[in-house]
């Protein structure tokens, strides 16, 4: 087991280590998966854990990996999607070119689930959608768009409950066991690593998607986040937050109008 | 001294949560937390009708939130729930455990981790083993745990399981429940 205790001094290894700064994430979310990798892997306490981490640096990748929370679905609260192509989408429209930031897309199923909406909505000819992730391994992973058939009840229940047009197997090709995103549904995305922490503005963009991302932040890293979405987004450009998200305790909060209360959508007004 | 409350169940346990809240005394002000598997993408008035029969304050969770006296928290569904050491809430949205998010095994294990003996966690009616293992690791950490009476319990598979799992939790009926938080927390 590894404590509250060790906590400081393992993220603090791991900063001058390999570079990562975990030092502003929610502790107890923090410690729930880093118990999680050592259980899995074998290791007792917070000794075991640095020993292996330095000693053997193939580890350090899956150690990421597994404690970078990575789940999603496909139109996951499909209320949210439902409002953002009546609320979002037409103002959208009025642009000539379109760009939408997923940032912490985890394993791609939101994006290729904003760009069906897209699709059938007619926009994606005109729309560019980059989608970042501190994983490496959750970029990949993106990049190929195979997903196990096992959930796909759920997410094609989800897909007409936010209005879609088609039948979801329509944008899959899918075998027994898996399903794989069409690649037409690829053209216009651009997956690539990117830390919220550490990196900065790379692209103004209209729309800006970041569900269930700062739930793993303290207060102070979710403001300065904030602040990075802030000045990519032109006046007038899209914030969407994860459903139990709140742009209501930070700094930025007299910047934004809600656009949509319950699905956090907001719209950067000066 | 109990800094927590926290109430936990599924299939059955609704009715007793609001029997626990009706009976309670007016003067406790202790936080707290109900933990109910919900279903997902659907609304409901669970948090209305929880008002309707409490003294406290019923609000659902949010993110980073800190808990204060005469509240009464909710999980929302499809999210976990853990406790920050500066008494905060942490949501979480990563894998299920127990086929449930949220889980009340998390709930109990990260809350306990915080809070030691400075928590009371009850567990009650339910048809999967979800809380078993948390109200166990409660129990280590020397918090105070309480099943409802597996006998009166609508469905007894949750009780029944963290009575297997740990044989010293206090096994109380729904009567026993309100006088034992009238009796302890005046």
């Amino acid at each position: 087991m590894i404590y509250l205790t060790d906590l400081e001094d393992l993220l603090f290894t791991i900063k001058q280590q390999f570079d990562y700064d975990f030092s502003n994430y929610s502790k107890a979310s923090m410690l729930r998966r880093i118990n999680r990798f050592a259980e899995i892997n074998g290791l007792k306490n917070s000794m075991d854990l640095k020993f292996e981490l330095i000693n053997n640096p193939i580890i350090f990748n899956t150690f990421i990996n597994e404690i970078v929370v990575n789940v999603s679905e496909f139109f996951r609260d499909p209320s949210f999607y439902k409002s953002l192509v009546t609320a979002v989408f037409p103002y959208l429209d009025s642009y000539p070119n379109i760009n939408i930031w997923s940032a912490g897309c985890s394993f791609g199923e939101e994006t290729y689930s904003i760009n069906i909406l897209l699709k059938e909505n007619n926009l994606i000819h005109k729309t560019r959608l980059y989608a970042t992730d501190i994983s490496s391994n959750a970029i990949e992973r993106s990049r190929k768009g195979i997903y196990s058939n096992i959930n796909f009840k759920e997410y094609t229940k989800n897909y007409f409950e936010c209005g879609g047009k088609n039948s979801l197997n329509d944008y899959f090709v899918s075998d027994g066991k898996d399903s794989i995103i069409n690649s037409e549904l690829k053209e216009n995305i651009l997956f690539t690593n990117h830390n919220l922490v550490t990196d900065g503005v790379f692209k103004e963009c209209q729309l800006i998607l970041c569900r269930n991302v700062l739930i793993y932040f303290d207060n102070d890293l979710q403001n300065k986040v904030l602040k990075l979405f802030y000045d990519s987004l032109p006046i007038h450009g899209f914030l969407v937050l994860g459903k139990k998200e709140s742009l209501r305790f930070s700094t930025i909060y007299d910047n934004f109008k809600e656009i949509d209360r319950n699905e956090k959508i907001y719209q950067k007004i000066k | 001294m109990t800094e927590v409350i926290l109430i936990a169940g599924s299939a059955g346990a609704f009715n007793c949560i609001l029997s626990i809240l009706n009976g309670m005394n007016k003067t406790i002000d202790i936080p707290i937390i109900v933990i109910l598997h919900r279903l997902k993408n659907a609304e409901s008035n669970f948090e209305s009708i929880l008002q309707i029969n409490t003294h406290y304050t019923v609000k659902e969770i949010e993110d980073k939130e800190p808990i204060k006296k005469g509240m009464l928290y909710t999980a929302p569904s499809d999210y976990h729930v853990l406790l920050e050491e500066d008494r905060t809430f942490s949501l979480d949205v990563s894998e299920e455990v127990n086929y449930s998010r949220p889980s009340i095994d998390v709930v109990f294990e990260s809350f306990s981790l915080i809070l030691q003996d400075k928590c009371l966690g009850i567990l009650l009616s339910g048809s999967n083993h979800d809380g078993a293992n948390g109200l166990k690791l409660m129990a280590e950490r020397k918090g105070k745990t309480i099943i409802q009476d597996c006998l009166e319990a609508e469905f007894n598979n949750m009780p029944q399981a963290a009575k297997n799992r740990y044989k010293y939790h206090q096994e109380l009926n729904t009567t026993n429940i309100i006088k034992l938080l009238n009796n302890d927390y005046k």
